[in-house]
């Protein structure tokens, strides 16, 4: 950087403002986020909570509710291993054959983020219907245990899927144009095969995109709960609908407050042992 | 077949862009739907009713109102600070770094249910009654992030000889920042707002969690979800998304011609 850095108390000034917000914001919350988790129950008044130290609210709500969990987390993978293979060769055409047209291209990428989350979730639910083309052609193949798509684990992995794909395409295309495409030609010059080549060259090198772009899309997805809610049936809840539920409708806050700390500590060491063991200490 | 082999790539990518936006379609012809029950989910008949009387379901426009004021004051104020933030990354040195860049990532590493629900647990615990300005707040929290990135990827982009020019030819820091370094961060700063926005507007889940009674567009559509969702809320969907898209592509448009005049200058 040709630049030189300032030191002065500029810098603290522009930080300040902005920096007091997140912390107000969005770190103390998890001071008291971490507080309500321990509540305890006001003796003789329903629904009423007090400061305490009852660990007891982590264990009874892991305990009932680590079916949820386990499902978020599976969900969560499985659509975010559909995302990379659905998102990688259309990452890789605009970054390698897009040309002029790349601009235009990604502008395609996000736009579907135009509208609304909610109802594009919603129009998944025509798209899946009984008797719609998409359950029928499965159904032909037999391959649906329920014979029906909507109102199952699929239709909820199909629509977490979808919705967060965006944000795999994007860091795997922000990775793959960084590659300089002299190094693939030379590759091909070696008499290396297009498998070989992929597999020892292009791989690797967009790794950092696969990593950065896997944990935009599992960290949404894990703590989604409007897929398992508008294309699932009960049986298919996530620990997004649980955490929702338990704090908005039955106020039961220390139980509510105690799943979401714990899905957040679980996210953050999955998100910070899959960086070091991925080697991209750096995207952070 | 060897023409497939050789084009495969382009098929697939062309298949994968018409995925995302298959159910954009749905909803853009839903909303000339006249849906037989109360779910407008099926086809049944042609109908401009929806567009031609698109607040003509109580609590749909007033709805969209909410979200857009929620929007355009979160998106000021956190474009003002994410910008600030960016200037201070790129341009300043000072202590606790990593502790900065750690704050500005996490929220955007942070499911959003785990955000909304602490955030909850906040103004619960200092009984601060819910509504517009806890969703502004919430906001203006999770939008900073990006406005950060945005700006500060613009920022560093910079040719740093436009500002060192503009020293030697006797500007003082105010009028360099003034004329050389803001426009030239503007684009920046612009996407950055846009997408802050959009980021706002489609919000439901940090939203729901600090709404109270307060009712958004998306707390619109969930709420309607369960007893069917009114056609104008496809029809002001597809206008939303019609608008950001000419606004994106209109603004690519200017940016591709100004490159071409300087390259043939």
């Amino acid at each position: 950087m040709v630049v030189a850095k300032r030191r002065s108390g500029t810098g603290y000034l522009l930080l300040f403002p902005g920096m007091t917000w997140l912390a107000i914001f969005f770190a103390i919350p998890f001071v008291t986020l971490f507080m309500t988790s321990l509540q305890e129950p006001v003796p003789g008044k329903m629904g009423k909570y007090q400061a305490g130290f009852q660990l007891s609210n982590y264990t009874n709500a892991m305990a009932e509710y680590w079916p949820q969990f386990l499902r978020s987390f599976i969900y969560a993978g499985i659509a975010t291993l559909l995302a990379l293979v659905i998102a990688y060769p259309l990452a890789y055409f605009i970054a390698m054959k897009g040309g002029k047209w790349r601009p235009l291209l990604l502008v395609l990428v996000i736009a579907p983020s135009f509208a609304s989350f909610l109802l594009r979730t919603y129009a998944w639910r025509t798209i899946l219907a009984d008797e719609g083309p998409i359950t029928s052609f499965f159904n032909a193949l037999h391959l649906l245990p329920d014979d029906r798509i909507l109102n199952t684990g699929i239709a909820v992995v199909a629509g977490l899927t979808y919705n967060f794909l965006p944000f795999m395409i994007l860091p795997l295309y922000a990775a793959l144009e960084k590659i300089d495409p002299r190094l693939i030609e030379a590759s091909s010059d070696l008499y290396s095969s297009g498998v070989a080549t992929f597999r020892k060259i292009t791989w690797p090198l967009s790794l950092p995109g696969v990593v950065a772009g896997t944990l935009l899309t599992f960290i949404p997805a894990a703590g989604d709960y409007i897929n398992a809610e508008l294309l699932g049936s009960t049986k298919d809840r996530m620990i997004g609908n649980v955490i929702q539920t338990n704090f908005i409708e039955f106020r039961d806050y220390p139980t509510a407050s105690a799943l979401s700390f714990v899905l957040m500590a679980a996210i953050l060491v999955m998100v910070f042992t899959y960086i070091r063991r991925a080697g991209t200490e750096d995207l952070l | 077949m060897r023409w497939l082999r050789r084009n495969l790539l382009g098929i697939v990518a062309i298949l994968v862009l018409i995925y995302l936006f298959i159910p954009i379609a749905v909803v853009a012809i839903l909303s000339f739907n006249k849906p037989s029950g109360k779910f407008n989910i099926s086809w049944t008949q042609f109908s401009t009713d929806a567009w031609t009387n698109i607040c003509g379901v109580p609590g749909v426009c007033s709805s969209f109102v909410t979200s857009i004021q929620i929007g355009i004051i979160s998106t000021v104020v956190a474009t003002a600070l994410g910008t600030m933030i960016a200037f201070a990354l790129v341009r300043y040195r000072f202590r606790g770094r990593s502790t900065t860049n750690l704050l500005i990532f996490l929220p955007m590493a942070t499911p959003e249910v785990v955000m909304g629900s602490s955030l909850l647990a906040l103004f619960l615990n200092l009984r601060f009654p819910l509504g517009q300005w806890t969703v502004i707040i919430a906001h203006i929290m999770f939008i900073i992030s990006f406005v950060v990135v945005t700006v500060k990827a613009r920022l560093q982009g910079l040719d740093p000889r436009l500002e060192e020019a503009a020293r030697d030819l006797y500007a003082d820091p105010k009028s360099t920042f003034r004329y050389v370094t803001l426009p030239l961060v503007a684009p920046g700063i612009a996407g950055a707002a846009l997408l802050g926005f959009s980021l706002s507007f489609d919000d439901f889940i940090i939203s729901y969690f600090n709404a109270g009674t307060l009712v958004t567009f998306p707390i619109f559509i969930w709420g309607a979800a369960q007893r069917g969702i009114p056609v104008q809320v496809n029809a002001l969907a597809t206008m939303v998304f019609v608008i950001a898209l000419l606004i994106v592509l209109s603004s690519q448009l200017v940016s591709y011609r100004r490159r071409k005049k300087l390259m043939s200058t």
